[in-house]
């Protein structure tokens, strides 16, 4: 038995030392699902941290407002692990939108251009300021360092380009 | 017309033709409306981008907007009379959102702005190309393709064949039979000049053999051109034979692939109407500013009508004079139109059919039942695909398993929905699975940019960082230097002070600003 | 050779461990909710059981009832497995980590799959040589996949399906567990040609 024990042990460890593993792959995967507005509600500095962390099994699934429900479905089925609501404590799913800037109140401070971490804010110094509405992901970093309060959520509207086919809906069956 | 063996489709639907009430009487010509509403918004691919003001003075056939990207075409004044203005409209669309249209008030005279005819064998193609997207030229089956587009030349293949859809499949609609009927020759100098500029070496034409006149005419016209070799082919009635990549499959045999087109195997198509525009443009100058139009179904007068681009659909259908119960207004043919959440909608170059449906004439569909696997849609289905797994997946709203059934092949040719015993509306949750998986690919693009943004802006602040440690690394050994050179007590203090001006200096002058 | 044959077709489909043994409900509740990840683990137990099969043929015959050690052997064939089982997660960490993210705590839960523990003891019991013991080890294993898999196949589906409120989740895996059961002893006639 013991001889037995001895070999087997041996014979793990050598194994172990063969295959030994590199890198992460699953953080990559993980981070795809993630919508990268990099908003740091989940208590991490971006999405790759938050990965990172989900990776580990540091971080839960439900942390991510922007990703809604629907990301949490996708990384619960990505990791094998059971669906759960998002987690309040992050804050709640809101409707798309992007930032607007009120242009006769801005004074230039250049304070949200820095805050913005996908560069969709143009300006300069003591310059009006406006965001790129395609490139704005709604994270809402800029909100909070505005000195005249100057930007807003603005949800995004509707149009023939982003309409989508409802779902059908079900006719009640008569009752006979 | 010559005895060849034809092929076969699988699957697709022998519905009522309802041909006969709307091709009985000649193409009427609509009256001008007072105001025409002419989307930017017309054809498949990019919007067009609008040249007019408000207030100006536009003459008939003049270009009011112009193409808006690679794929777009330009759009012109349907008449002559005074822009007033760039509005949002409602437009034949399901979603009955607005979308921004060029408002004309007409002004009576319908004065031609200057054109001319082209000879197209003397031109370079590209030249006749570009002439066909200024002409505001796209396919009137229905879809609005820019046609300019289909006629580039692809590097690897060359086009053989050019097929002339008048299978006009659809019931109810009969534009392009009465199309066919009554100018054969301009259709065919048309379709001429389209292989011309596509290097196609003959020319098919397949018309569905209920539609006898049809046949004949371009049969006749056919026999007396010469030049490029021309069949008129009669293909079997069978919904969806005008389909693209069925009509293909009848005429030649050539089975497309998913995610082929026609010209990756020399073949490509063109609907009878847009070879007729073709002519048009290239052969008088006319610019695409009407088309033929079927109205149709539960009004007194069926017929087609030759109608403005702009007309609102309102006027257009008066003319047919709707039936008291008519209660709903569909685009297109009752197959694969849709109902007009609005009839303020204008006219647009897409719409080839108004059809006037009231509860007797299209009884509500009974109440969806479950699916019992029974295979009539696998069986009906002209693309080969299982209607019934991709129902399955869409309905649980598992897109990922539809895709894999490939619901991106569906063409929505509402065989499936017509043959479901349960009355299960298939294509809807086709549409349904379809726009959401579409939008959900756009999100992802959008996070992969935002993620390369974003990686962009880390890596710019840490080469910014290093930067200016190098900088102040730099003049820290710089200052040091000259300290050092400098001996004396008073050469340092002279050293301090202009140290010290110069930190007062950006604080005095103004920064320049960076735009 | 045909004998081979019959051990196989039987462990496969006549006596087949899930349905029939009721061996290894644990992984086959657990892990068939994706096809993908039924298919790894029914990889991951072949492997395990097929070696060890082999193994412990080799440690009963040769070590434990020639110095009569007979009353170790439960204890043994555990040891046995779970170094197996070490060894294949630590090749599947190194090939597919995502699999080995997936099937997570099942994977060292094949150690304690009773499946594989209950293969070796069956092959005792049955006196199977060696050849026998790995045919058999192998037989169960691809009947464990087969029932896996099917399972999984199923599930997917039923993800889709109108299922009444009250049972979704495990209760309607579980009926559709028992009618599969029910299925597979229609197998049983293929037994008279042994």
């Amino acid at each position: 038995m013991a001889i037995g024990s001895v070999l087997l042990g041996g014979a793990l460890g050598y194994a172990s030392v063969k295959f030994r593993v590199e890198g992460d792959p699953l953080v990559e995967k993980i981070d795809a699902i993630l919508p990268q507005t990099q908003c740091g509600q989940c208590g991490f500095p971006g999405c790759k941290p938050y990965a990172e962390a989900i990776a580990k099994g540091e971080a839960d699934i439900n942390c991510c407002p922007p990703g809604g429900e629907e990301g949490i479905r996708k990384l619960a089925d990505l990791l094998g692990r059971e669906f759960k609501p998002l987690s309040g404590e992050h804050g709640i799913e809101k409707p798309k939108s992007t930032a607007v800037i009120d242009e006769n109140v801005c004074i230039g401070c250049t304070l949200c251009i820095q805050a913005c971490p996908v560069d969709a804010i143009v300006g300069a110094a003591k310059q009006m300021h406006t965001v790129i509405a395609s490139q704005c992901t709604g994270c809402e970093l800029c909100l909070a360092p505005c000195p005249v309060n100057c930007i807003a959520m603005v949800p995004i509207p509707e149009t023939i380009d982003n309409w989508k086919w409802k779902y059908p809906v079900f006719a009640v069956r008569k009752a006979a | 017309m010559n005895v060849r063996e034809l092929f076969k489709f699988t699957g697709g639907v022998k519905p009522a033709s309802h041909k006969a009430e709307s091709n009985q009487a000649a193409i009427a010509v609509a009256p001008l409306s007072p105001v025409l509403t002419v989307p930017l918004r017309q054809n498949a691919g990019l919007a067009s981008r609008p040249l007019v003001q408000a207030g100006d003075k536009v003459l008939k056939g003049q270009i009011i907007a112009g193409p808006g990207g690679s794929i777009s075409v330009a759009i012109h004044a349907p008449t002559s009379g005074t822009v007033r203005g760039i509005e949002t409209h409602p437009i034949p669309h399901p979603s009955g959102l607005l979308s921004p249209c060029v408002v004309i008030e007409a002004d009576g005279e319908d004065r031609w702005i200057e054109h001319s005819a082209v000879d197209p064998y003397s031109l370079p193609v590209d030249e006749l190309r570009m002439r066909l997207r200024d002409a505001g030229v796209v396919g009137l089956g229905g879809a609005a393709f820019p046609s300019f587009v289909k006629t580039q030349h692809s590097p690897t293949q060359d086009i053989e064949t050019l097929i002339l859809n008048g299978a006009e499949c659809e019931p109810f609609i009969t534009c392009d039979d009465l199309l066919m009927r009554t100018k054969p020759d301009e259709i065919l100098d048309g379709a001429a000049i389209l292989a011309h500029i596509a290097g196609a070496k003959r020319i098919v034409v397949g018309i569905e053999d209920n539609k006898p006149e049809a046949v004949s005419a371009m049969s006749t016209a056919a026999a007396k051109r010469s030049g490029l070799p021309i069949e008129v082919i009669a293909v079997p009635t069978r919904y969806p034979a005008g389909g693209e990549k069925q009509l293909i499959r009848v005429l030649t045999g050539i089975e497309i692939p998913f995610g082929k087109l026609g010209p990756d195997y020399g073949v490509q198509c063109f609907n009878v109407g847009t070879a007729c525009a073709t002519a048009r443009a290239l052969l008088s100058g006319e610019p695409m500013i009407s088309r033929l139009v079927t109205v149709t179904g539960n009004v007194e007068r069926p017929g087609n009508f030759e109608v403005r681009i702009g007309t609102p659909i309102s006027d257009l259908l008066k003319l047919a004079e709707p039936k008291a119960d008519t209660d709903r207004t569909l685009m297109g043919g009752p197959m694969m139109g849709f109902a007009l959440p609005t009839l303020d909608a204008p006219l647009v170059k897409a719409t080839n059919c108004i059809l006037a449906g009231s509860k007797a004439m299209f009884p509500p569909p009974g109440p969806e039942m479950p699916c019992i696997r029974c295979g009539s849609c696998a069986r009906a289905c002209p693309m080969d695909l299982q209607p019934f797994e991709m129902f399955w997946f869409s309905r649980a709203k598992i897109l990922g398993k539809a895709q894999e059934y490939h619901l991106f092949d569906c063409i929505e040719c509402g065989c499936c929905t017509y043959v479901c015993p349960s009355r299960i509306p298939l294509v809807d949750y086709f549409r349904f699975a379809k726009s959401e998986i579409r939008a959900r690919e756009k999100e992802n693009e959008a996070a992969d940019a935002a993620r390369l943004r974003y990686e962009f802006r880390l890596e710019r602040e840490e080469r910014e960082k290093q930067e200016k440690a190098a900088k102040l690394a730099a003049k820290a050994a710089e200052t040091k230097a000259k300290l050092a050179a400098a001996g004396d007590a008073d050469e340092k203090k002279a050293l301090i002070a202009a140290a010290m001006a110069r930190t007062q200096e950006p604080k005095a002058e103004e920064k320049p600003s960076a735009e | 050779m045909a004998s081979y044959l019959f051990i196989v077709l039987g462990a496969v489909l006549v006596n087949n461990v899930v349905f029939v043994r009721i061996l290894g409900l644990c992984p086959f509740m657990g892990v068939s909710k994706k096809l993908e990840t039924a298919l790894g683990m029914g990889a991951a137990t072949t492997f395990v059981l097929t070696l060890a099969s082999g193994t412990s043929y080799v440690i009963d015959s040769w070590l434990l009832v020639p110095n009569h050690l007979e009353y170790l052997r439960t204890l043994s064939f555990i040891v046995t497995i779970a170094a197996i089982v070490q060894l294949t997660e630590l090749v599947i960490e190194k090939t597919s980590p995502l699999l080995h993210q997936v099937l997570g705590i099942y994977l060292p839960l094949i150690t304690t799959n009773c499946a594989v523990l209950g293969v070796p003891l069956l092959n005792v019991g049955m006196k199977h040589n060696l050849v026998e013991s790995m045919m058999f080890g192998l037989g169960s294993a691809v009947g464990f996949t087969l029932a896996l898999v099917l399972f999984a196949g199923i599930r997917e589906r039923l993800e889709g399906a109108d299922v009444p409120v009250h049972f979704r989740g495990t209760a309607i895996a579980m009926i559709t567990a028992g009618l599969m059961g029910l299925a597979f002893m229609g197998f049983a006639g293929l037994d008279k040609y042994k």
